[in-house]
């Protein structure tokens, strides 16, 4: 489809933002005692019309309304399948804990129509890799034989994840839609500089982080890895004088100074921040009349709307105070 | 028939031509714009419709010197032209209509698009969103001005 053909989805889409949440909505539901009144809320939002009311129905209703949208507002194939990847690779990596340990993973499937839970454990459980979709079928052996061998979870998930990472960054270099590949190679990069702080704060080696981080274009990967590891070195390092310190000029250096910021503050304030960087990636698609961009500018909007909310109605299912989900809640699109 | 009458024709059948290329291109573009918000709120169908129709007059414009020209060369009525000079004076009194109205149509589209879609986003604006397609109009009406002058005032 060229630009032109976009004009219809486009109009739609400006139709259909009317009915996104706000930050008034957001800062709205925050002060809401309950969970309760927080689904009231949404209700008179339109959000899961047709769910029962509870947090994980209506959630997983709106995750449902998503998806058939922008299916039917012609966003093409090879995109939609771009933006599952961290879900497929998720599937994986449950799959893969599932079929090797006898407990339960503890995280859920997500359902995906054609790689959902029990397709996933099927083909695990015959090796049957080639049966895998094509992103899979290298490193699902991998993971499978590192988890039987040594049993290190966290070193599967290290290698499902750059997987994940290496196919995204792979997409963005071949895509054709601009927004998408800013988009791609902003998700790498924040996973990136998440993975390095996580891994500096446990003084990983600096092995664990060539293996662990993806190349991306916005950072020197090399660099990352050369302030982060830290085998042999205390603990917490992100928040030493040196090491720390290191991690934290080398990301003011290369242009995420906000994001060294939002780290000194708390993981959670990391978080926000990288959403809302890709909030204010998005952003400039609201003014886009003739191409896919404000398609998948829409889809992202609701992702982050859905994610957010969900972080309210958890945050009020356990009695969480306000100033712990103001840390949290991400800025709205619209 | 004379060369001057092959000019002039081909200039009375640029006028139409060209203006309904861009004419046409605009009307599509709005069009889809407007189906698209019309899908999602068939409420305001009324007000997008004007939106659509407005790249539409270029079009109009450009029959409407045609029909001129060619009852001043012997085909509607007048003289048959019998000069190459006269032929080339009609061909060229036809360009600004047939050359504005195919660009300033395809623009108009553009504009009309994201007048749509302000009313899409703000129903109460559609008095301003009307006006910024209609900017784009005026250069369309220049044009036209200037080919009805330059085609009745030719020998």
């Amino acid at each position: 489809m060229n630009n032109l053909d976009y004009i219809y989805a486009v109009s739609r889409i400006r139709v259909k933002e009317q009915s996104l949440l706000t930050d008034s909505d957001i800062n709205a539901m925050i002060p809401m005692k309950t969970e309760d009144e927080v689904l009231d809320y949404l209700q008179s939002k339109g959000w899961g019309a047709d769910a029962e009311k509870n947090a994980s129905a209506v959630l997983a209703a709106e995750e449902e309304r998503t998806l058939e949208a922008v299916n039917d507002l012609g966003l093409d194939e090879e995109t939609r399948k771009i933006l599952s990847y961290p879900k497929l690779f998720h599937n994986l990596k449950t799959g893969i804990r599932e079929v090797t340990t006898a407990e339960s993973p503890g995280r859920a499937y997500y359902d995906l129509p054609d790689f959902g839970k029990a397709r996933v454990r099927n083909i695990l459980e015959r090796n049957a890799f080639d049966e895998l979709p094509e992103e899979l079928r290298t490193v699902a052996p991998a993971a499978l034989e590192v988890m039987l061998k040594t049993r290190d979870a966290q070193m599967c998930d290290t290698i499902v994840d750059r997987a994940c990472l290496e196919t995204m960054s792979d997409a963005a270099k071949h895509s054709k839609n601009r927004l998408l590949q800013q988009y791609l190679e902003l998700t790498v990069t924040l996973t990136d500089i998440r993975i390095a702080v996580r891994a500096s704060r446990m003084g990983k080696p600096e092995d664990y982080l060539r293996k662990a981080l993806a190349d991306t274009a916005l950072l020197d990967v090399d660099e990352l890895v050369r302030v982060s590891a830290g085998a042999g070195r205390p603990k917490e390092r992100a928040e030493d004088a040196d090491g720390g310190n290191a991690l934290f000029r080398y990301l003011e250096r290369a242009g995420f100074a906000e994001a060294a910021e939002a780290l000194k503050i708390s993981p959670a304030a990391f978080e926000r921040w990288c959403d809302n960087a890709l909030i204010d990636l998005i952003r400039p698609m609201r003014t886009v009349n003739e191409s896919v961009g404000p398609v998948l500018a829409y889809y992202l909007a609701r992702e982050n709307e859905i994610k957010t909310v969900r972080i309210i109605l958890t945050a009020k299912a356990n009695d969480f105070p306000d100033e712990v989900i103001e840390e949290r809640v991400r800025k709205m699109y619209v | 028939m004379s060369i001057g009458m092959v000019y002039a024709l081909l200039g009375a059948a640029l006028a139409t031509i060209l203006a309904g290329i861009g004419s046409a291109f605009g009307v599509r573009a709005a069009g889809q714009a407007a189906a698209g918000v019309t899908a999602e709120n068939p409420e305001m169908f009324a007000k997008v419709l004007v939106l659509q129709l407005l790249p539409g007059t270029q079009g109009i414009y450009g029959l409407l010197v045609t029909f001129i020209a060619l009852s001043r060369i012997g085909v509607l009525g007048g003289n048959a032209i019998a000069d190459t000079n006269t032929g080339l004076l009609y061909l060229i009194a036809c360009l600004p209509v047939a050359v504005v109205g195919l660009i300033s149509a395809i623009y108009q589209g553009k504009t009309a698009i994201a007048s749509i879609n302000l009313v899409a986003k703000k129903p109460d604006q559609f008095g301003k969103a009307m006006l910024f397609p209609a900017m784009v109009e005026t250069y369309a009406i220049l044009a036209l001005l200037v080919s009805i002058l330059a085609v009745t005032n030719i020998g």
